[in-house]
Parts: C-alpha cells; sequence; structure tokens
C-alpha cells in the first residue's frame, strides 16, 4: 500500500509518521504515534471523544485526513498536563466526580481547554454550549459542567 | 443533591457510618482525567489483523450459496471464517448455568433470524481492506416469512424463527411456555369489582449506545494461550462462553477488562470475543474486531421491546382487588437474556402493592429482529412504567390522590406477596410521603401518618384459596366499563386467545437447595433450576 | 485497494480529477467523505482536495453575499455582516463541527442533516459549479433536485442577495436535544416587506422532503398581505402541502407534518 509521509507537531514534539492514503488523524495518533488518548466513539462526528485541538482549534479527529494536518500542530489530553502536575481543568474534572466511565472525558477536556483558551471566563450557557458536540451516555453533564466552570474560576452553582 | 433521611427507620440501622454520605475519589479517576485508563482496543499490538462481519441483509431467509471466492483473492485478506469453522457453532448464553438451549450460531449457517446476523467474518490486514472484501462475498438468500410482531409470533402458523423453539415461546423447565403467576381468584374478583380498568402498554428497544462500542483484541501469547483485550462487562462470563464456542478449556484465555467505555448491559454478549480468538486461532496473528458506529447502533443488541396488557379491579374506595397481566418480551431472533428478564419481570409482578388477586402471564416471545439483551433493571423497567401508568389512571378513576392512592395499596411488612414470600422491609410509603413533601403535594393527614411498618400481615398475610386455571372464568358485567376502559379505535378489545397448552401452575417455592452456579445468579434461578 | 489521496492547487484541476474517476469524492470539511471512509463505504476510492484560495473567499460586505465553498460555520459565525446567518450557522453540530463542516459541503448533507441549506434555498442562493463544461451558476432548487447527478463537478461558492432588514430573514431548527441534535424539521423565511406587504415570500424546509424544499402553497398565501394573524394561520395551514416528510429515529413523517404548521405560525409571528 502506498504510504504518505507527514510531519506534524504533537503536543510540542515534532513527529513524522508514514499513513496509509485515507487514514484518519484519530488512527494516525493512536496506531501511528501510539497516543491513546484520543477515542474512536462514532467515527461520524457524533459523540466527539475523539476531540483534539488542530492549531488551536477543536476538530474532531475521526474526520480529519491525516495528511491535512502537515505542518501544523496537534495538541490531545496526553499533552494536558503540566509536567507531573495536573492542569487544573484535570484536576477539577477529578475533583467535581466529571468523569464515570472515563470515554468522553478526553473530549470532554479538550473542547473545555479550547473554550477556556479563547473565553477564560465562561457563563455555564457558554460552557454548555462548549461541549454540546460531546456526549457522556453515563449521562454526567452537571459535574462536568460544574468542573469547567469552577477550572475557570466561576461560580459552579451559577 | 443528596440527603439522608436519618428519621426514617432511625432504630434499624447503626448511624456510625464511615463512608455513607461522604465523597470518597474513584480509583480510577487519576486515569480517566490523563486518559490513561487502558480501554480494550487502547492496545497497538504488532501484526494487528482487523476482523470485519459480513451481515445479513435480510430478516429471515435461508442460506442458499455464499460465494467468497472473489473476496478471498483480494489482498490483504488472511483469512475467511465460515459458520462451519466455528467450533461449536451454537450457544445460548445462560448455558453457563444450565438455563435454556443453545439457540444461536457465531456465525449464521443454515437461515438468518434477523437483519444484520453475521454470515460470513473476514480477517485483512487493514479494515479497508475488509470491507472491500466484504463488497465481494455473494450471498444466495431465499427469502422466508418474516415475523416481527410479539402476539403474532404466538399466533398458530406464524413463521418459525427460531427451530430451537418452534412455537416462537421461551420454553420454562422443558414444558412451559410462559411464565406464570397465579395467586387468589383474580377473575372472580373482577367480577365484582366497582371498576375494572384494561389498558394495553408498550415499550420500544432502547439501544444502549456507548460511546465505547463493542469489540475486542485477541491475540496469541505464549504456552499456546489467548490474550484478550476486551470491551466486556462480564469477564468471567465471557471467558467461559468463549471456551464453550472455541471448545477449548478455558484457561487457554487470559481476559484482560474492567474498563469499559460505557455498557449499561449492552456489552454482556460476547458479541465480538469468539470472533477475534478464533481469527488469531486461525492466523496467529492479533485480531481485533470492533464494532462500527452503525453496527452498534443497528445490530447491538438494545433493550427488548414489550407490550403489555393490564386489567384491574378497583373499589370504590380505592383498593385493588385484582390485578391479571399479561407481558410479552420480545427476545428478537434468540433468547440472550430475555428468557430471564421474563423470570425477573414475573417476580415483580403486580409491584410494590398488596393486592389479594393477582394472575400473572409473562411471555419471551421470539421475532425477527435483533436479538435482545439487558439493559439496567430489564424485565422491571417496562412493567413498572405501565404499572405506575395504570395506578395514576386507577387513582383518577376512584377520585383519589395518586399519591394517596399509592399509599394505600402499598405493601407493608407482614404482608403476603403473590410469590407466597412475606413482605419485609418495605418502604413504598416512606418514599412517597418523602416524595409528595419534597414536590410540596399536599395529602391528608392519615396518609402522612401511614407506615410500612404498621397495619400489614394478619389478613394481609394470608394465602388465598388458587383455583387451577380449568375453571370456567365468569364474564366481567357491563356496567363496570369506565372511561378509562377504552383503547384505541385500532386496537382490537378483545385481548388475544391464550397462547396454547395452558403450563401448569408453578411449583410452590421451596428453598433453594445447594445448587452451584445458579444461586448465585439469583434466588429466582435458584427455585427454579431442576 | 488503499484509498488514493490527491490535493490540487487549482480548483479546475481537481475538477479534471473528480470526473476522470467515478470512484472520486471532493474532500471539504470531512464530516461527509471521512464519515464514508469510516464506515466502510468502499465506493470511494480516491479523495481530491484542492488548496485553491478561491474556496475560502468571503464576501460580506456588500448587498450581495458571496461564500466560498470551503468557508466554514466558525468562519461564518466570526463574520460579523453575517449575522442574520448566525442562527443557521450554529446550529450545526458542535464546536468541533463547526471548526470543520463547510458551506458547500452542506448542500450535499443528507437529512437529519443540511440545515445551513435550508437557509440559502430561502435566500435564493445561485451556486457556482465548476464542472467539464467551465465555470456556471445553478438556482439552489435546481441543484438540489440534480445534487445526486453532480458527479465530477465542484462547488465553489454560493451567492445571495442579503435580506433588507434583520426580520425579513428568519430560521429555526426544531431538534430534540439542545443545545445540539440532528433535525426534526428546519425552516427559514426570506419576508420582505414593502408597504406593509410581503413581497417576494420564501419559506424552506429541512426534514420535509427528500431533499431540502420550499414550501410553495405557504409563499403563495404569504404573498402580498400583511403579516397579521389570519395570513399566518393560513400559511401555517398550508405549509405542508408539495411535502413529503418521512420517518426516521427523530420524529414519524406524520409527526414532522403536525409540528410542521405550528413551527411555521411561531416564526412569522416571531414566537421561535
Amino acid at each position: 500500500m502506498a504510504k504518505t509521509a507527514l510531519q506534524f507537531r504533537h503536543n510540542g514534539r515534532d513527529v513524522a509518521i508514514f499513513a496509509d492514503g485515507g487514514t484518519n488523524l484519530l488512527v494516525a495518533l493512536r496506531e501511528l504515534i501510539g497516543d491513546m488518548t484520543p477515542k474512536f466513539g462514532c467515527g461520524q462526528g457524533g459523540c466527539g471523544t475523539c476531540s483534539v485541538l488542530i492549531d488551536g482549534e477543536l476538530h474532531l479527529s475521526c474526520l480529519t485526513l491525516a495528511e491535512t494536518v502537515a505542518g501544523r500542530s496537534v495538541e490531545t489530553l496526553d499533552g494536558l498536563k503540566q509536567g507531573p502536575n495536573l492542569h487544573p481543568l484535570q484536576r477539577a474534572f477529578a475533583d467535581n466526580f466529571a468523569a464515570q466511565c472515563g470515554y468522553c472525558t478526553p473530549g470532554m477536556l479538550m473542547a473545555a481547554k479550547a473554550l477556556l483558551d479563547r473565553n477564560p471566563q465562561p457563563s455555564r450557557a457558554e460552557v454548555v454550549e462548549a461541549i454540546s458536540g460531546n456526549i457522556c451516555r453515563c449521562t454526567g453533564y452537571e459535574p462536568i459542567i460544574d468542573a469547567i466552570l469552577a477550572a475557570s474560576g466561576g461560580r459552579a452553582s451559577a | 443533591m443528596l440527603e439522608l433521611r436519618k428519621d426514617i427507620f432511625a432504630d434499624e440501622r447503626d448511624d456510625n457510618l464511615k463512608e455513607i454520605g461522604k465523597g470518597t475519589q474513584r480509583q480510577d479517576m487519576l486515569g480517566h482525567v490523563t486518559g490513561t485508563s487502558s480501554y480494550f482496543n487502547d492496545h497497538k499490538l504488532q501484526g494487528m489483523l482487523h476482523l470485519k462481519v459480513v451481515r445479513s441483509t435480510q430478516a429471515h431467509a435461508q442460506l442458499r450459496h455464499i460465494d467468497t471466492t472473489e473476496a478471498e483473492r483480494l489482498s490483504g485478506v488472511r483469512r475467511i471464517i465460515r459458520g462451519a469453522d466455528v467450533p461449536r457453532n451454537l450457544n445460548t448464553l445462560l448455558s453457563l448455568i444450565n438455563f435454556g438451549k443453545d439457540d444461536e450460531p457465531t456465525l449464521a449457517a443454515d437461515k438468518v433470524r434477523y437483519k444484520g446476523e453475521p454470515v460470513v467474518a473476514i480477517v485483512a490486514d487493514s479494515e479497508r481492506e475488509a470491507f472491500e472484501a466484504i463488497a465481494k462475498v455473494r450471498i444466495d438468500y431465499a427469502p422466508l416469512p418474516v415475523v416481527l410482531d410479539v402476539e403474532d409470533a404466538l399466533k398458530a402458523g406464524a413463521p418459525v424463527v427460531n427451530e430451537t423453539y418452534p412455537k416462537n415461546a421461551f420454553i420454562y423447565h422443558d414444558v412451559h411456555d410462559h411464565q406464570k403467576l397465579r395467586f387468589g381468584d383474580a377473575d372472580a374478583a373482577l367480577a365484582t369489582a366497582d371498576h375494572v380498568l384494561e389498558q394495553r402498554y408498550q415499550m420500544s428497544p432502547i439501544e444502549h449506545a456507548p460511546t465505547e462500542t463493542n469489540g475486542a483484541i485477541a491475540a496469541p501469547d505464549t504456552n499456546g494461550r489467548y490474550v484478550v483485550y476486551t470491551s466486556t462487562q462480564a469477564l468471567f462470563f465471557s471467558v467461559d462462553t468463549c471456551a464453550k464456542i472455541l471448545d477449548l478449556p478455558s484457561n487457554t484465555f487470559h481476559f484482560i477488562g474492567g474498563t469499559v467505555g460505557g455498557g449499561f448491559g449492552g456489552k454482556v454478549d460476547t458479541l465480538t470475543e469468539p470472533l477475534a480468538i478464533l481469527g488469531a486461532i486461525l492466523t496467529g496473528r492479533p485480531v481485533r474486531y470492533v464494532f462500527g458506529r452503525e453496527e452498534e447502533m443497528q445490530y447491538g443488541p438494545p433493550r427488548g421491546a414489550e407490550r403489555i396488557y393490564i386489567k384491574d379491579g378497583v373499589m370504590r374506595d380505592g383498593r385493588i382487588v385484582a390485578r391479571k397481566i399479561r407481558a410479552y418480551f420480545d427476545s428478537g431472533a434468540y433468547t440472550r437474556l430475555s428468557s430471564y428478564a421474563a423470570v425477573k419481570c414475573a417476580a415483580h409482578l403486580p409491584g410494590p402493592y398488596t393486592i389479594p388477586n393477582v394472575c400473572g402471564d409473562v411471555y419471551c416471545v421470539f421475532t425477527n429482529r435483533t436479538p435482545a439483551t439487558a439493559m439496567r433493571g430489564f424485565g422491571v423497567t417496562a412493567m413498572d412504567f405501565a404499572i405506575e401508568c395504570q395506578m395514576d389512571k386507577l387513582a383518577n378513576l376512584v377520585g383519589m390522590d395518586p399519591m394517596e392512592f399509592r399509599i394505600l395499596n402499598a405493601y407493608r411488612d407482614g404482608d403476603m406477596k403473590a410469590h407466597r414470600r412475606e413482605a419485609k422491609n418495605t418502604a413504598l410509603i416512606e418514599c412517597v410521603q418523602v416524595a409528595a413533601e419534597k414536590a410540596k403535594w399536599p395529602i391528608r393527614d392519615e396518609f402522612k401518618r401511614a407506615s410500612s411498618r404498621k397495619d400489614g400481615g394478619g389478613s394481609r398475610a394470608v394465602i388465598p384459596s388458587t383455583p387451577s386455571d380449568a375453571r370456567a372464568r365468569p364474564a366481567v358485567p357491563a356496567q363496570q366499563r369506565t372511561t378509562y376502559d377504552r383503547l384505541p379505535p385500532t386496537v382490537t378489545r378483545e385481548p388475544p386467545r391464550e397462547p396454547p397448552p395452558p403450563a401448569p401452575p408453578p411449583p410452590p417455592p421451596r428453598p433453594a437447595a445447594p445448587s452451584h452456579g445458579a444461586t448465585r445468579f439469583s434466588s429466582v434461578f435458584g427455585t427454579r433450576r431442576r | 485497494m488503499a484509498v488514493t489521496v490527491k490535493t490540487f492547487a487549482s480548483t479546475s484541476e481537481a475538477v479534471g480529477a473528480l470526473s476522470a474517476d467515478r470512484g472520486a469524492r471532493y474532500l471539504g470539511g470531512g464530516t461527509l467523505v471521512m464519515r464514508a471512509l469510516n464506515e466502510g463505504d468502499v465506493s470511494v476510492s480516491t479523495v481530491i482536495r484542492a488548496s485553491d484560495k478561491a474556496l475560502t473567499r468571503i464576501d460580506a460586505s456588500g448587498p450581495r453575499v458571496m461564500l466560498g465553498a470551503g468557508i466554514t460555520f466558525a468562519r461564518i459565525l466570526a463574520e460579523r455582516d453575517l449575522g442574520f446567518l448566525h442562527a443557521p450557522a450554529r446550529s450545526i453540530g458542535g464546536p468541533a463541527v463547526r471548526n470543520m463542516g463547510t458551506v458547500g459541503g452542506n448542500l450535499f448533507a443528507p437529512s437529519p442533516y443540511g440545515d445551513f441549506t435550508v437557509a440559502l434555498l430561502a435566500l435564493e442562493a445561485t451556486i457556482a459549479v465548476q464542472g467539464g463544461f467551465g465555470t456556471r451558476d445553478i438556482a439552489i432548487e435546481e441543484f438540489l433536485q440534480s445534487r445526486e447527478r453532480q458527479a465530477g463537478t465542484l462547488v465553489l461558492s454560493v451567492s445571495f442577495a442579503r435580506p433588507a432588514s434583520a426580520d425579513a430573514f428568519r430560521y429555526h431548527k426544531v431538534a430534540r436535544i439542545k443545545p445540539k441534535g440532528g433535525s426534526v424539521i428546519t425552516l427559514a423565511a426570506h419576508l420582505p416587506i414593502s408597504g406593509g406587504r410581503i413581497a417576494g415570500a420564501r419559506i424552506a424546509l429541512g426534514s420535509m422532503a427528500p431533499t431540502q424544499i420550499r414550501a410553495r402553497a405557504a409563499e403563495r398565501v404569504l404573498e402580498g398581505r400583511s403579516l397579521d394573524a389570519a395570513t399566518i394561520a393560513a400559511a401555517a395551514a398550508a405549509v405542508t402541502e408539495g411535502t413529503s416528510p418521512s420517518d426516521n429515529a427523530l420524529g414519524s413523517a406524520w409527526y414532522r407534518r403536525e409540528i410542521a404548521g405550528v413551527h411555521l405560525r411561531r416564526l412569522l409571528s416571531g414566537q421561535d
């Protein structure tokens, strides 16, 4: 099979891979780079668990053709920790019991990061909108919303 | 927010609680927020192959011919697996506890019984190559008549869905075509009740839609063993199911699981593990079989549909004197766990109420639909929906407040339940009282004073005389018709005829004899196994 | 056979590749083509891309608005001059989908998707299409009727006249999940009022037929009338004429017919 070579930045490190034609970014990250933090949930843009940031913008890695990220910067949950310390969002998710089965958590965290990077003090409505593409089938939305507000310094009950 | 009502049943409880009422961090939380929790699919194995199945396009058909020659020639195709390649190509999940007959193939061999049933498995180097091979498999179907409705399926002359159960009903203990509950004389009580209300309820199938789809990765390990990463919710159950289907000792497999991306009951059917392991056995390579989203939604087993008829007799003062229930569980084409759901449903009748005359018939029915499985409270959920809708309607019928009506009819400690067991530790009355209080719903003092621990037992503890089914049924007097006693015009008023051969009433319950396996699963099984 | 990806600098080269290969599909934002690949659609064997800057051009300042086919919904939401399109743009997907999905791709999104196209239909947009024949403009209604036969062509842009006032364009998507969800039905209305009378009424519906359609009977009711309660009631009563909704998991055809008039009434009376 013909492979395409591409380079991009992955959580601040330069990586290079050879991908089969048509490979999506989710498969490239998981199977070629070994970053298992973005998950497969639907392959069709319905669940959000594969969410990553591309040049700081929230994208669905399962619907992104891998070679379109050549030369760009991709951030995943694997890059969220700050050295040995949890990112404030990770800490807030843990403190607020904002994960049950944990499968939506990588996408939720990246959607939350995309929001706070642009809007550090969001309203509750803005948080709801920001995670509206992410499904939590354990239906733990309230603690997730509370956690994002807590990480932003907002009031969880607002 | 959580509120512990320590004033209720305070004397029954040691209040020196260390954990309850306090937050405790989940042990998997750190893994979840860092993305390091390891799900079945988070394993990158050298040389891993991909398995996909060809699914039936027909709801019911004979398989005349399957042609895989073109698919086999495609590049990247490592192995094509047919029903004949599966060592024991017939299984039923609960056979592990000696419940039910083997009725479901891993890959359909002679006929397909629902749309989406797996017929051929393809193991290829990449998913894309597996999909391309699927497109080249030719299956010649001879379509058969389809039955999609539970009541149609029980009619004489209905198409036989599953030859293991030729009457389209699961057979309990080799004899009974349904679960039967008889307590007192419901027909006689209906004949003398002030009002009779008969209603029909229905619940559609419900898909669990876990965010992680069903899947497994199997890989050859050292010493001839296979390591299996799986999404299963029932790890040891899946090990034994694979051991049976693949006809290998269970210690051939090293199952690794437990971190599941949402299950809700939809990951107990061991759908992917046997084929993933068989693929690994046949190719000597790691094999992954994971459902796509459409597969998960269309062919992953749902909570099964149910149809329920309830006929109640109620007196003007609000006492329910008779409850007759007929329920049909749509198991789909195979049993999976619906046989158990029907047992659980029958054990739940007539709901948490003390009713002196109860008659229940619960059927587990086969249709040409996707096999159903477990989902959160299955067997009870739809029945509770129906019973509680019925309770509201009955309250309205007799002009009572629905909360008070429930308190009046609630079971209390010492009452005899329809299964001839004494009600203990009941708490419905207190639940309704607190719910009324929280909702600021006014109830009268006498109902506020009611208690689960008062006024139960005595005459309510008596097991009434229960006639056999052979006795003729009295007709319900016409003046009992009520405003609610109405069905949509498209629905026939008359209940469908009683299904063929009336099964004898179940034997009175006995203490469960020690029985390995069964009693661990359920007290219901424990008394029914023999 | 693996999928081949071909990237071209110009749209004309991309069109050449599209028309030369029956298995070729043009990749816009990825929400349709990548989804098809993920679900195992082996009819797609070649993915065509074009890096032509023309596809992401936007002209929103004048009376006639032009949007390149590659414009994302996030981009529209960032454009202050396109305020009237923010409601339809925001009704699509979550933030990630809006960062990816494009105006051009939305023209091909099957029900229950394609909501932005409902807005474009009410705006009576013109679709600029490039094919073996060169470039030509197609009225959106004609385009939607023939969209299954558009193989070998590429949508370059859409253009339409800006509504006369903020009130002249209205949009509402009925979904079961808020703030995001597939369309039960989608409605858009273009209602310019001149001298107290509606002149040039256009009502577009999504999920009421195999493609997005105009509600011509309701438009005829509205034309030349003032937007009063009686007119609104008459339009609502006529809205399902010519529709052929189907059943899906989000709603039955019966339900869609029942609610179409209710939501049109609310839209026209400013309640939605």
